[in-house]
């Protein structure tokens, strides 16, 4: 088998720059992609990093960062993690086993089209409107509940959970499994036949397919997406601020506050220590997820 | 042997039938039933009748509505379904060029360039206005006003997610044999890009747009405190019309975006199982795991 | 041609343009009209060259830029079809959902770009926070304004108000004669409030309403914030975001709300009534000031001179809130009294939150309405 720097393969085809001398200019290739990102992403990121560090005068201050503990800012950093990686899981999870049922469909049918568009459309649905679908629902004053309560079933008896943390997950999940569909299935795709074929003539069945062959594969894949569901429900904002529109249990609904106040509650450096505070937050996930992937594949 | 076989296979694929037919029900139930009950509000009119007028006066608002494509939208879904395929195509010949290069040279940077690439999500849209603002300030007075400036702020939101599309179908083919064979037969990296990566990944290519016209067409934090009016801003307007037109309205934009995104699946190809298989199996047996 | 006939042409010309300008001099009263550097700092329509002069220069910048103004809100919309219709000079209306402090940041934020709002809605709260964004210019019936309700150099001046109401859809609960009836158990799992009261100002005065009738003061808001304690525990509260398609759709059948705003329910809801308790009387009113920087200086006076005209403030008190000029309209009887009779009925004396009691009103509630509600 050929392998890339042997004589029969070569990976740079072209001149050597400079005269001779082997100058790895591989880099430059990603150059426009930094480029952008410096300027788009990395910018505006580092212009509210740096605006967490002043107050209202403009002054240098720490007691921006002091405030993040702030007992609501604490119970709403606790609760939008949870929140977050209660939605990612169970999302990848459901999400996953609906991709594998329209995998193994017929690649080019209309059911396929069908429901990956619909992911499409729902894995970004969500705010004020997603929150109203649910109320018009489930919610109290909604077809469902009032069917389940004329039959005698209440699922209200303790209390309205659909305002509360439990209802959040829900909608939550409802564009969570989407987005797990569109970004899991192109792995899925990637399943050959004759893995299954290979096992079996091995002497293996379903488990040991799933276990040692298809599982591994898909595991980094299936990772990566977790911790993606993680991230976007994690900045999500405008769902949570229509169903619990009171108590800000979402870290984005506290920064929201600090900024857009009319009442005099604001303050600009305090919503910006707080985006420092996910930043890091999302970061310390990814280092995780990171660490996991590099144990995973010893494995493989 | 090869009876025992076939009752084998046949029992598996009538589990494998009944799961999908389950899940497929449970979607269906769970997905489907928030939007038939907005369907419901919206034709509901203020005794209790069913009506259509909430729906028909959707097409009374010149401000979404006014089909005039070009640099200079005035209407909000020229203004959006122009920045969607503005971001889509700069989303790709941004990230999927970079990708590539990353897998073949560089794999050191590609933790780097993963968590790049999460960055967006992780930051609030609230927030990230405010470090856009000086950037679109100098924009505005230096390059231009228009609407379709929100691109460059849309490329960055949808990488999250387009980089994982990709990442998860650049991770199913081979791409430093595929690109190995192709060079060594003489052909550019443009040729290799073009003509042997980029079918291979179609699949990927098509979720990865897909995610980014659907997120250009619900955007509305950025757009709205940047001060433009977008479909999702001109619906909130609507919004404050009455009830049943801003429910309509929202079942509308869906439906609009669902049909969208349908056509732009047609259009973009077949899946490419089938193909891939017969271009990676020549001569190297089952593929290595694709390391993250 | 001959040098003669030549001088005698310019000769012509020359006395053409004298006579010429002699008659547009003596149209135009004072000074030359009004031009863009002249409109940025133009304190009132006079100093601008008069109405039809600030008209034509508004004409000629060709555009207006507003934020915030929802066109359900006060019958903001039929205001800005009419200014539109009446002067031809086309809105361009952003952020309708925005908070007085969004339309502060934007000013801020978009600085001189040809985007920034021109003219501004805001709470007094906010106003008196950030006058060195606004441009001081006094309206042509300025004097009718009284002076508690307006800045004396003209950097803001308020527009409309109400009072602060809880309104209901009388086919869902049982009728409110009093306060407390709110923690009655026909109310269950019915009461929203509008907002969140650390970020809105509706919301903030709504738990001040609900203080001053559970018998507390303007300079202490406890009592209120107690007030929608007790409603949570008795599982009366409920915190989703209460929209017209809730208040509908019946989730949220009773909101607190300012009147003129609670009164829009009405044409989704035929039964929606609006309650403003006897010995808790709150009202308030908003603020229009102009940017200091604002892309089009003329468009933007000429709006307030639409809004403060008799035109303008028929419209918001169509839009049933209560326009500041009322009183003086009423007297000279240029009100709309078809439109004033369908206020709703307000018997005492209404209260007013200065901004010391505003202030130490969201201290207390940015402390303790989150253990309060949760």
């Amino acid at each position: 088998m050929t392998t890339a720097g042997s004589p029969a393969v070569a990976t740079n085809v072209g001149r050597p720059l400079l005269g001779g001398r082997r100058f790895s200019l591989d880099w430059v290739g990603t150059l426009p992609f930094f480029v952008y990102v410096l300027l788009f992403l990395l910018l505006p990121t580092a212009i509210v990093a740096f605006g967490a560090f002043f107050d209202a005068t403009n002054g240098f201050t720490l007691d921006n960062f002091a405030h993040l503990s702030r007992s609501y800012v604490i119970k709403a950093t606790i609760d939008t993690v949870g929140i977050s990686a209660v939605t990612a899981i169970f999302g990848a999870t459901l999400g996953a086993l609906l991709a594998y049922a329209i995998v193994t469909g017929r690649p080019n049918g209309l059911l396929r089209r069908l429901v990956v568009s619909a992911s499409g459309v729902l894995a970004q649905f969500g705010g004020v409107t997603l929150a109203f679908a649910f109320i018009a629902s489930i919610g109290p004053a909604g077809f469902v509940y009032l069917f389940f309560q004329s039959h005698g079933f209440n699922y209200y008896a303790n209390s309205v959970w659909l305002f509360q943390i439990p209802g959040l997950v829900l909608v939550y999940l409802y564009f969570q499994i989407p987005l797990m569909v569109l970004v899991f299935l192109p792995a899925l795709d990637g399943i050959k036949p004759q893995w299954r074929e290979a096992t079996e003539s091995l002497g293996g069945g379903t488990w040991h397919y799933w276990r040692y062959v298809a599982g591994p594969i898909l595991f980094p894949a299936f990772l990566g997406a977790t911790l993606l569901l993680f991230a976007n429900a994690f900045s999500a904002y405008a769902t949570a601020n229509a169903l619990i529109n009171q108590g800000g249990p979402v870290l984005a609904q506290q920064i929201s506050g600090a900024l857009s106040s009319e009442v005099g509650a604001v303050e600009p450096g305090f919503a910006k220590a707080i985006a420092v505070e996910m930043i890091v937050i999302v970061t310390l996930v990814t280092v995780g997820y990171s660490l996991l992937q590099r144990r995973t594949a010893k494995w493989l | 042997m090869a009876v025992a076989r076939q009752s084998l296979y046949r029992s598996r694929r009538l589990k494998l039938q009944l799961f999908r037919g389950v899940t497929f029900l449970l979607a269906a139930v769970f997905f489907l039933v928030p939007i038939i009950a907005m369907l419901e509000f919206s034709t509901r009119g203020n005794h209790n009748e069913r009506t259509l007028e909430y729906w028909q006066s959707i097409f009374s608002y010149p401000d979404l509505f006014d089909f005039n494509f070009g640099p200079a939208p005035s209407a909000a879904i020229d203004a959006s379904l122009e920045l969607a395929l503005v971001t889509s195509l700069a989303m790709l010949v941004l990230l999927v060029p970079t990708m590539v290069w990353v897998r073949l040279k560089l794999r050191r940077l590609s933790r780097i360039l993963e968590f790049v690439c999460l960055l967006p999500l992780t930051i609030p849209a609230i927030v990230l206005v405010v470090g856009l603002f000086p950037m679109y300030i100098w924009l505005g007075t230096n390059v231009s006003d228009s609407i379709l400036t929100l691109a460059f702020a849309y490329v960055v939101l949808v990488l999250p997610y387009c980089y994982r599309a990709l990442d998860a179908g650049l991770g199913a083919i081979d791409v430093k044999t595929l690109s190995e064979a192709a060079r060594s037969l003489g052909a550019s990296w443009f040729s290799v890009m073009w003509r042997i990566i980029v079918p291979n990944i179609s699949n990927a290519i098509l979720n990865a747009t897909l995610l980014s016209v659907a997120l250009v067409l619900g955007e509305y934090t950025i757009a709205n405190n940047l001060l433009y009016n977008n479909l999702q801003v001109e619906l909130v307007h609507l919004e404050r019309a009455n009830a049943g037109v801003s429910i309509a309205v929202a079942v509308a934009a869906l439906l609009f975006a669902f049909v969208l995104l349908i056509a732009i699946s047609l259009v973009g190809g077949r899946p490419r199982r089938m193909r891939s298989e017969a271009i990676t199996s020549f001569g190297t047996g089952p593929v290595q795991g694709s390391a993250g | 041609m001959k040098l003669g006939n030549l001088w005698r042409h310019v000769a012509l010309a020359v006395m053409a343009v004298f006579v010429v300008a002699a008659c547009g001099s003596s149209n135009s009263s004072g000074s030359a009209s009004c031009s863009e550097s002249s409109a940025k700092t133009a304190t009132s329509a006079s100093a601008c060259g008069g109405m039809d002069a600030l008209i034509a220069a508004a004409k000629s910048e060709g555009r207006l830029n507003v934020i915030a103004l929802p066109r359900d809100w006060a019958n903001y919309g039929a205001i800005l079809d009419k200014f539109t219709a009446t002067y031809g000079i086309p809105i361009t209306s952003d952020n309708p959902d925005g908070s007085s402090q969004d339309e502060v940041n934007a000013v801020q934020q978009l600085g001189t770009t040809s985007r920034a709002p021109d003219v501004l809605d805001i709470g007094l709260a906010v106003a008196l926070a950030n006058t060195n964004l606004f441009a001081p210019y006094k309206v042509s019936t300025w004097g009718d304004i009284l002076d508690s309700q307006k800045e004396p150099s003209g950097l803001w001046f308020e527009d409309y108000g109400g009072f602060m109401s809880v309104g209901y859809d009388s086919s869902k609960v049982p009728a409110i004669t009093k306060f407390d009836d709110l923690l009655g158990s026909g109310f269950k799992g019915k009461v929203a409030l509008n907002g969140n009261p650390k970020q809105a100002n509706a919301a903030l005065n709504g738990v001040m309403m609900a203080n001053l009738a559970e018998g507390g003061t303007l300079d202490d808001i406890s009592k209120g914030v107690d007030f929608f304690h007790r409603l949570k525990q008795a599982g009366n509260f409920v915190p989703v975001q209460a929209t017209t398609a809730t208040v509908k759709n019946g989730t949220t059948p009773v909101v607190f709300d300012w009147d003129y705003l609670s009164a829009a329910h009405g044409t989704d809801v035929p039964t929606w009534k609006v309650f403003v308790p006897g010995n808790a009387i709150l009202g308030g009113y908003y603020a229009q000031s102009i940017n200091k920087s604002a892309p089009h200086p003329a468009a933007a006076r000429l709006w307030e001179e639409f809004l403060y005209s008799d035109v303008g403030q028929n419209l918001w008190l169509t839009g049933l809130a209560r326009p500041v000029r009322q009183a003086a309209m009423q007297k000279s009887g240029t009100l709309d009294a078809a439109a004033a009779a369908k206020l709703p009925p307000v018997n005492g004396t209404p209260q007013f939150l200065s901004d010391a009691q505003s202030t130490s009103a969201k201290n207390y509630v940015v402390a303790h309405w989150d253990a309060a509600i949760s």
